[in-house]
């Protein structure tokens, strides 16, 4: 029995060992101060993790540029799941007491996180995910979407169908609240016949019967949106299938970083983006020039996107003279007075962005895939969730 | 075992005393996100226990845990949103509204877990072995995909729950009192189970683990027996569900996900299987290598994985077996 | 609806069957002589794809990258089976979930490490790109095709291993009387090797022909796995010859409930729903089936100790 209360006193140690490390990050905490602290939430681990990684990249570059050395930027990996990305918030806000959060990619895990942070009174700056609920009835004074509501590039691509004549589009996507949205968005701006209309299973690889059904439809064009390795796959087996109908989407299936991955089945195919690398303006050369000196690729939509986020929010807070008067940082977010790499940009009355939708066409530049702007989709665009977001 | 100060029971005591301590002395450092966090261990650890019981007592691997962890998380989102709205779940021909009241979505969290798990597990206890781990797989799979195309309660984007439900002169919304509320459900349920494995329906399901003959031959049919625990085990699930989507102020189809039965099931041989504290001492175990080693290196996963496996290769009673000794039974 | 959508519909069926096959295999063997259930399968399907990918890029060859990805999957296989697996084989199911469990975690880390955070291209060899002409119109893709063939192929050399070689003699020997081979001489701790390795190469093959067919990413094993799973379930746990029937009954329940649920469905509600709650159910449609299958064999179609 002398032996027996080993275990206990190792229990006993970590149990104080615990309570030490609650102290320990308590003091740590207090120990620095920063201006400004930004909590950044995003995926960097697993699937969908080269999108988060160009969010940060986009980001930090801008903080760098800015040499913003009172600036404190806090990162962690959310692992795509959503209870992970609500406890890194809490922690975020209660231990770190960060005056602003970004970073989210994904809409379930913006859902997850969004309404409880801006209840808390912190500043919620989208830098990508842009769900309709957050949008309308859902909308808050402190969060504020950068890049775009969900809908907008589904609804560009729907005017440019119904401009350039076609009347039989067959249109797909996955069986999720964000796929429902896209097909609406794209209906809202094309009000012609379709050939057909699918929602595929979340997560699908294999669209070999998708594909038979579109054959059987015989339509006049393709839109689709499955983001990730779902859009992958589809242009890889649609190009093997010997259909050639015309293919639209949003930028997401045809973006820098998934072109590669994509192959040739993506040259000729139209698609819409707020961003793309040609756009002629001052701040987008220096921005594509600087993020591939500095990480050695080409920036994504999603490096633009994340760029965009950190310039708005220096911008702000140097208008601001600091974030201390919440009323006033709000009101220089509002006015988003800076150099957007998307050109004009400014903010609609539900805070989320007023911006030219773009068509660019995949085109092969020397090895590299890439887009190229051929016109604009719909111009100063806002969305559809105006009139119900009451603030 | 009884009541002395046995190796394991000191162990117990000092893990259940550490979970309680910690909040309370981050709230004296006016940290509250470690309250939280000690929700978080509380409620997962309850999840465990639930699970414990099914695996660790009956011997029933159950691979589709997630299925009444999100179902009860389900039934506080949906509650919460029909309260928050003033809307009916069910308009005719009784009306269902939501509801605020933290008792009635734990009673609603309870029934409806245990209606599906009897489902569920009067198909799926026909098979045994990998057959019974697959199928509770395949049952929660299909209801991981039913939510992720329910428009009406969010889908895949899930619900939002803006206001947390309470208890008649308590305010849950204070963090250490949430911690508190289910700290004591934690212990409670323990407790309960404790007399349940030593009770008369406690020795006949042990008996249908390890030899379902035998109990046969007493007169006792292991089917009902162990059918009982199971839909007892996915009840407790359950609740620990409602409670973490309480907390998290949220709830979504991931936590019907194969991954999170994956995870119930690592609080459970993490901690040391079939040992009451089990899964306390595996969410806690867990929850910290998360929260720290997460933010230490995005490559926390790589270092999960590989404490998972030491746990599994080299200390095969898990944490509680590593501290007290020798397993409970065998 | 014309014959050639069905038949093309057909096809697409038993080619994702066959493709489940490949996996399922593996897993049943392992299953069927060791008695291990491995959760890590998935990762060394997607071994083959990454390696299958990253050698065809370096090389310009899909040949080469598909025996690349062939044997990277087997190396990793066997040497999983020595350093982890192994140790499994007398604990209890649970202790080989959790396992294997970590064993995907490990896995996807380290392939994110080695082949980096963004999904790989595998290009279709020319010889096989385009579609084949159909009887009766449309066409089919002659890639897919040969993932038909090579299925084939495979279950016709798996039965002929096991029915007529002296390997397939001990797993034979090892699926009903473990114990027995032992007595027999023959050194169990290779055959054990040399199944797993087998089942990871077949993983590492499908993973290296579906690779061309969509994104070589991190995660991709753990989708089919799930239907592997379902897949040796439904065909009873051991049983090669299960295995292929369930693969093709999954793959054509799964193809025809996705064509033809909403179309049902489309009869009593309004287009746009019924495409979405057809969706819906047509994802639920093979774990109905599996559910169905054990409610009446409660061991499979085919099972192996009856």
């Amino acid at each position: 029995m002398r032996n027996g209360y080993k275990g206990a006193v190792l229990a006993l140690a970590a149990g104080t060992a615990l309570g030490l490390g609650v102290a320990l990050g308590a003091a740590q905490n207090t120990a620095q101060a920063a201006n400004l602290k930004i909590g950044m939430i995003t995926t960097l681990s697993g699937g969908g993790s080269s999108l988060g990684i160009d969010v940060r990249d986009g980001f930090q570059l801008a903080l760098n540029e800015a040499g913003a050395g009172d600036v404190e930027l806090l990162v962690e990996d959310d692992a795509r799941k959503p209870d992970i990305a609500k406890q890194i918030a809490t922690k975020f806000i209660q231990r770190d007491k960060v005056d602003i959060l970004t970073g989210i990619i994904w809409s379930n895990l913006a859902m997850a996180v969004v309404p409880a942070a801006v209840k808390d009174g912190v500043f919620y700056i989208s830098p990508n995910a842009g769900p309709s609920a957050l949008a309308g009835k859902g909308c808050n004074p402190n969060y504020f979407n950068v890049a775009w509501q969900n809908d907008n590039l589904h609804e560009a691509m729907g005017g440019y169908v119904q401009d350039n004549g076609y009347k039989k589009p067959f249109i797909l996507a996955p069986n999720y609240p964000a796929g429902k949205d896209a097909l609406t968005g794209f209906k809202r701006y094309y009000t012609g016949a379709l050939a057909g209309e699918i929602y595929t299973k979340l997560g699908q690889s294999d669209y070999a019967a998708e594909i038979a059904q579109i054959r059987e439809a015989d339509p006049d064009s393709i839109f689709f949106f499955l983001p990730g390795g779902m859009g992958i796959a589809f242009m890889k087996q649609y190009a093997q299938s010997g259909l050639d109908v015309p293919v639209f989407g949003p930028a997401f299936s045809f973006d820098q970083g998934i072109l590669g991955a994509v192959g040739e089945a993506a040259l000729g195919v139209k698609n819409t983006s707020q961003w793309s690398k040609d756009l002629d303006n001052a701040a987008n050369k220096a921005f594509v020039a600087a993020f591939q000196k500095e990480y050695g690729r080409l920036p994504s939509l999603y490096a633009s996107q994340g760029y965009d986020a950190a310039n708005l929010i220096l911008a702000a807070w140097k208008k601001a003279g600091g974030i201390g008067d919440k009323d006033a940082f709000r009101k220089a977010l509002e006015e988003a007075d800076f150099a957007s790499v998307r050109g004009a940009f400014k903010f609609a009355s539900n805070h989320h962005p007023i911006q030219d939708i773009y068509v660019r066409e995949v085109v092969k530049e020397g090895d590299v895939l890439t887009n190229k702007i051929v016109g604009v989709g719909l111009k100063q665009h806002a969305n559809a969730y105006v009139g119900d977001c009451k603030m | 075992m009884g009541p002395e100060l046995s190796r394991e029971n000191l162990v117990n005591a000092v893990l259940a005393l550490a979970l309680l301590a910690a909040p309370l002395i981050a709230v004296a450092l006016d940290e509250p996100f470690y309250v939280t966090l000690a929700s978080r261990v509380a409620i997962l650890a309850l999840a465990g226990v639930g699970l414990n019981l099914a695996l660790g007592t009956g011997g029933m691997v159950s691979f589709g845990h997630a299925a009444f962890f999100g179902l009860g998380g389900y039934v506080a989102g949906v509650a919460a949103l029909h309260g928050f709205e003033g809307s009916h779940f069910i308009a005719w021909p009784l009306e269902i509204g939501g509801s605020e009241h933290m008792l009635v979505i734990w009673a609603v969290a309870l029934v409806v877990t245990a209606v599906v798990a009897l489902g569920i597990g009067a198909v799926s206890l026909r098979t045994s072995g990998v057959y019974f781990i697959m199928i509770t797989l395949a049952f929660a799979q299909m209801i991981y995909y039913f939510a992720i195309s329910l428009p009406t309660y969010g889908g895949e984007d899930g619900l939002s729950i803006y206001l947390r439900s309470g208890l008649p002169g308590i305010e849950a919304e204070d963090p250490l009192t949430f911690f508190l509320v289910c700290y004591a459900l934690l212990l409670g349920v323990i407790y309960l189970l404790h007399r349940l494995v030593d009770s008369r329906f406690g020795a006949a399901l042990q008996c249908a683990r390890m030899n379902p003959e035998r109990l046969a031959t007493l007169g006792i049919a292991p089917f009902p027996v162990k059918l009982t625990a199971f839909t007892l085990s996915a009840m407790i699930t359950g609740l620990a569900g409602a409670l973490f989507a309480e907390l998290n102020g949220f709830v979504s189809p991931a936590m019907l996900s194969w991954q999170l039965s994956g995870e119930i099931i690592i609080f459970v041989i993490l901690g040391g299987v079939g040992r009451l504290f089990g899964p306390l001492a595996g969410a806690a175990l867990f929850i910290l290598l998360e929260s720290f080693i997460g933010g230490l290196t995005d490559r926390w996963q790589l270092v999960l994985g590989l404490v998972l496996l030491s746990v599994v290769l080299f200390a095969r009673g898990g944490v509680i077996g590593l501290l007290a000794g020798k397993a409970r039974h065998d | 609806m014309s014959a050639a959508f069905f038949i093309e519909q057909l096809l697409n069926g038993v080619q994702l069957g066959v493709m489940l096959f490949l996996m399922a295999a593996g897993l049943t063997l392992v299953f069927g002589v060791m008695g291990l259930i491995n959760l890590a399968h998935g990762s060394l399907f997607m071994v083959g794809a990454f390696f299958c990918s990253w050698i065809a890029g370096q090389t310009g060859s899909f040949w080469l990258g598909l025996g690349g990805g062939f044997l990277a999957a087997a190396a990793a296989g066997a040497l999983v089976e020595v350093l982890v697996i192994r140790r499994l084989y007398d604990r209890d199911h649970l202790d080989q979930v959790l396992a294997t469990f970590a064993l995907i975690l490990i896995f996807s880390e380290l392939a994110r490490w080695v082949f980096g955070d963004r999904p790989l291209y595998l290009d279709i060899p020319p010889v096989l790109s385009g579609a084949v002409p159909l009887p009766g119109g449309g066409g089919y893709p002659a890639y897919r095709l040969a993932i038909i063939g090579v299925g084939l192929v495979t279950a016709v050399g798996l039965y002929l291993l096991i029915a007529r070689t002296r390997l397939g003699m001990q797993i034979r020997a090892g699926e009903s009387d473990r114990e027995m081979i032992g007595a027999l001489g023959v050194d169990i701790r290779t055959l054990y090797t040399a199944v797993f390795a087998l089942g990871a190469a077949l993983a590492g093959l499908a993973g290296g022909m579906v690779g061309a067919l969509q994104s070589v990413q991190v995660g991709m094993g753990e989708p089919v796995l799930i239907l592997a799973f379902v897949v040796i379930i439904i065909g009873g746990i051991g049983s090669v010859k299960g295995a292929l029937v369930s693969a093709v009954l999954v793959g054509v329940t799964d193809t025809l409930g996705r064509v033809f649920l909403p179309q049902l469905f489309g009869l009593i509600l309004p287009p746009s729903e019924a495409t979405s709650v057809g969706a819906s159910l047509s994802a639920m449609s093979i774990y109905l089936l599996m559910a169905g299958v054990l409610a009446f064999k409660p061991k499979g179609l085919f099972p192996v100790d009856a």
